[in-house]
């Protein structure tokens, strides 16, 4: 693959080249489409885009839809973490767990909207349990297997240099986990995103996906394009986000790179 | 122990002691081996939740909103002996299988240029990178805008979730190919064809096949969302009009029906990876 | 006039890179064995690499039988020291004839020759097998019988046997020096064992440390084979090499020390 500072400029240069060529095509096929309505030209999204951001709501639906993954999210890695060191943790406990994680794992969290709907109605609450359903099996998953690739060397320097049951728990099985979670709490983010434009599709008032459903509403296409591309936007942002965290904050943690995944 | 003497009392004392003496027995049994352990605690444990369930949908909450299990299966047995269920699956399967087909069939050499050609790879790189993110369900309504509410749409939602996966497992397995492989090869005297076709592309199957397995897995969930949007038919649609008119056993049976057809496909997919492409998997 | 030729060869990594090597100049005659040792990160592996034709040189030229190296090509065979060279899908039977496949040799010539390969590399019995299946020794002894089965002019081995545990490193040593007495290639061999390049070398390169590394001196192995280790002319020669070499490893150390 290409390396090196040079290259890295010229391989910037390149994706500069082919999105201002692919931009340019899309602009202008879009003014010779037959329905201009169908497919807006990117001009006339960044328009609608900015208007929407003049007006404030752009930045309520992004808001509305962020905060509704913080809290699911956070809920559900913290549930997960936890459940992930027990079940690292006790083979009892896995034993008892795992096979509904294997299952549930088939159920992904959108087949819950209608039930979590008829539950808890279409409130904020219904939003944040799907989220923290999303998260919290990847994480588990993800933190369990961590908890059992402790590299069995280093529980074993611990012991012999007398070290506690909860000693070894605390200054090594958590540290040589870290990296598992965090690749468990990214992978679960992309999944959150997923999960909660279903939902605001299905049922909302606010958020990106409610956004992109107002699209038919008001037969204004460019509004789902721009629900589409903040999307992209977030997603790009939040797993860069996480493997700035990984590079950055917890390098000394071995594997933080994001280089081990279970999906 | 003449049956003059035991009465009611004696007898409730009797089953206690049966009872008693069969839980010690089970108890022996399960702390036998690890493995007998592992399976005592599986059933022990199904039957819980069972159990709780039942409790639960029939004593704790309304159960309207919250089937019996009991229920659940009988509505299962109904819909499916109504062809029900078996209809609205394989409406479902038959979007999934055409979508993941066509995306594949693009997945596969879009990931292979990639990987192979530098310009190709800063041609759509960028592409690739954002749109990873842009979760399917996303594209439902511009699907239903351009090409209506029919198959369509759904179809292009499925091929939109697997061309991105098997695309970019194909285009990491490219590289991931080892170096000293290849430069055996060139030593040899292997032409540019040879090359990829005996070393790039053994080497890259087993990639492609966890991309295609990956996209398998998503394709559910991306047809159940836009079932549920913007359909008459399907899994989904099942589900979410079960829902609507608060047929909630037929809703629950429908949901299981979904987490078992993502079981029965994951485990047809392994299958069928072990059976054809077993020496592609092989670690070195 | 000499078979292989390194003439005043540089070689830096990238553009502003320090100077690996620096002056580099070898020749190597034909059918010689030939062993280069040299300090960690002197840069024996480049020179190899260069020789394979998988680097280009900064100066400087390589010339085999007098014409410049072009690039890999069958008369130059390389053995590497991870056995991630060989295909894990194929078996090991497959994995010798993979070279005759490449130039369109027939299924059956090719299964016998890939047979006999790996017969004269001791592995009889083990064909069917995948190399996951291989233990790191009979790998290492598939790579040898794939390098064999081309009947290549020259063989470069990078620290074949670096990462075997010592007994079974002995007796390759041994099948090794009887193959090369049989089929008197020139092949070129990295090693940080001195006993290793002793039994095995006609001639020995010691390089110095890096950075700006070159050869430093050649020492003629004159020993009759086949050789004994324990002899005291070997551990004569063993004690001069340990000598040259130690001097080179001893300012690498100094080095390192110095930038802590």
């Amino acid at each position: 693959m290409i390396g090196g500072k040079r290259s890295a400029g010229l391989r910037g240069l390149g994706y500069a080249v082919s999105i201002l060529v692919v931009l340019g095509l899309w602009q202008y096929l879009s003014r010779r489409a037959i329905i201009p309505l169908l497919f807006p030209s990117p001009l006339s999204t960044l328009h609608v885009g900015l208007e929407l951001a003049r007006k404030g709501q752009l930045q309520a639906d992004l808001w509305a839809s962020l905060g509704r993954i913080l809290a699911g999210f956070t809920l559900g890695s913290a549930v997960g973490v936890a459940a992930g060191i027990l079940m690292g943790a006790s083979r009892r406990v896995r034993l008892l767990l795992e096979p509904y994680l294997h299952f549930l794992r088939f159920l992904p969290a959108l087949a819950w909207i209608p039930a979590v709907m008829l539950w808890l109605g279409t409130g904020e609450g219904a939003k944040i349990a799907l989220l923290a359903y999303t998260t919290v099996f990847i994480v588990a998953l993800n933190t369990m297997v961590g908890v059992a690739r402790v590299p069995r060397n280093q529980v074993r320097a611990a012991r012999s240099f007398g070290a506690a049951r909860r000693q070894i728990f605390f200054l090594v099985t958590i540290p040589a986990t870290v990296a598992y979670m965090l690749t468990g709490m990214r992978l679960a983010m992309g999944n959150c995103f997923m999960t909660v434009v279903a939902a605001e599709l299905v049922a909302s008032d606010s958020g990106l996906g409610y956004l992109i459903f107002s699209s038919r509403q008001w037969m204004q296409t460019e509004l789902a394009f721009v629900g589409i591309f903040l999307l992209g936007f977030l997603g790009l942002i939040a797993d860069h986000m996480f493997r700035m965290t990984s590079t950055r904050l917890l390098w000394r943690y071995e594997g933080a790179s994001g280089s081990r995944t279970t999906r | 122990m003449s049956d003059a003497r035991t009465g009611a009392a004696g007898r409730g004392s009797s089953v206690l002691q049966a009872g008693a003496r069969g839980l010690g027995r089970w108890w022996h049994v399960c702390t036998r081996s690890p493995r007998a352990e592992a399976t005592c605690i599986g059933v022990l444990s199904a039957v819980a939740v069972v159990a709780l369930w039942q409790v639960a949908s029939t004593r704790w909450l309304p159960s309207i909103l919250f089937p019996t299990p009991l229920r659940t299966l009988e509505a299962w047995a109904a819909m499916v002996w109504e062809g029900v269920l078996p209809y609205h699956v394989v409406v479902s399967l038959v979007r999934i299988a055409a979508g993941f087909v066509v995306g594949t069939l693009i997945g596969v050499p879009v990931g292979l240029a990639m990987g192979l050609f530098p310009p190709v790879l800063i041609l759509l790189e960028p592409y690739v990178q954002f749109f990873r993110f842009v979760p399917p369900v996303a594209w439902i309504i511009p699907a239903i805008l351009w090409f209506g509410i029919g198959e369509t749409s759904k179809i292009f939602l499925i091929f939109y979730t697997t061309v991105f996966l098997v695309l970019f497992n194909t285009m990491v397995g490219v590289s991931a190919v080892a170096r000293n492989q290849i430069r055996s090869a060139q030593c040899f005297g292997a032409s540019r064809r040879q090359l990829f076709l005996w070393v790039s592309l053994p080497g890259t199957l087993p990639y492609v096949l966890t991309g295609m397995r990956l996209a398998m897995g998503n394709s559910f969930a991306a047809v159940v969302g836009a079932e549920f949007i913007a359909a008459q038919s399907g899994l989904g649609f099942l589900i979410v009009d079960s829902g609507t008119w608060m047929a909630t056993d037929r809703m629950f049976a429908g949901m299981l029906t979904l987490g078992l057809l993502g079981i029965l496909t994951d485990q047809l997919f392994h299958a069928a990876s072990a059976r054809w492409a077993s020496r592609y998997l092989l670690l070195p | 006039m000499a078979y292989i030729t390194f003439r005043g060869i540089d070689f830096r990594y990238g553009p502003k890179g320090p100077l690996t090597i620096r002056g580099f100049d070898l020749e190597l005659r034909r059918g010689e064995f030939f062993m280069l040792v040299g300090p960690s990160g002197c840069g024996k592996t480049t020179v190899l690499n260069i020789l394979a034709g998988f680097e280009a040189p900064t100066a400087g030229e390589v010339f085999v039988d007098g014409t410049p190296v072009p690039g890999p090509r069958r008369d130059r065979i390389v053995i590497f020291q991870e056995p991630d060279s060989l295909y894990p899908w194929l078996t090991a039977l497959e994995n010798v004839e993979f070279p005759l496949r490449v130039l369109g040799v027939g299924r059956s010539e090719r299964r016998a020759r890939a047979g006999e390969a790996l017969r004269l590399v001791g592995l009889r019995g083990h064909e069917t097998k995948h190399p996951g299946q291989l233990s790191g020794g009979m790998k290492q002894r598939v790579q040898i019988a794939r390098a064999l089965v081309l009947d290549a002019p020259i063989i470069l081995m990078d620290e074949p046997f670096g990462a075997l545990d010592a007994q079974t490193r002995i007796i390759l040593q041994d099948e090794l020096a009887q193959i090369a007495v049989r089929t008197r290639q020139t092949i070129l061999f990295i090693t940080h064992d001195i006993h290793e390049a002793i039994f095995l070398a006609d001639r020995i390169g010691v390089m110095t440390a890096g950075p700006e590394s070159a050869l430093k001196k050649v020492v003629e192995v004159e020993l009759p084979r086949p050789r004994t280790r324990g002899s005291a002319a070997f551990g004569e020669l063993y004690e001069h090499v340990h000598q040259i070499l130690s001097e080179e490893v001893r300012r690498v150390l100094r080095r390192e020390d110095s930038l802590l």
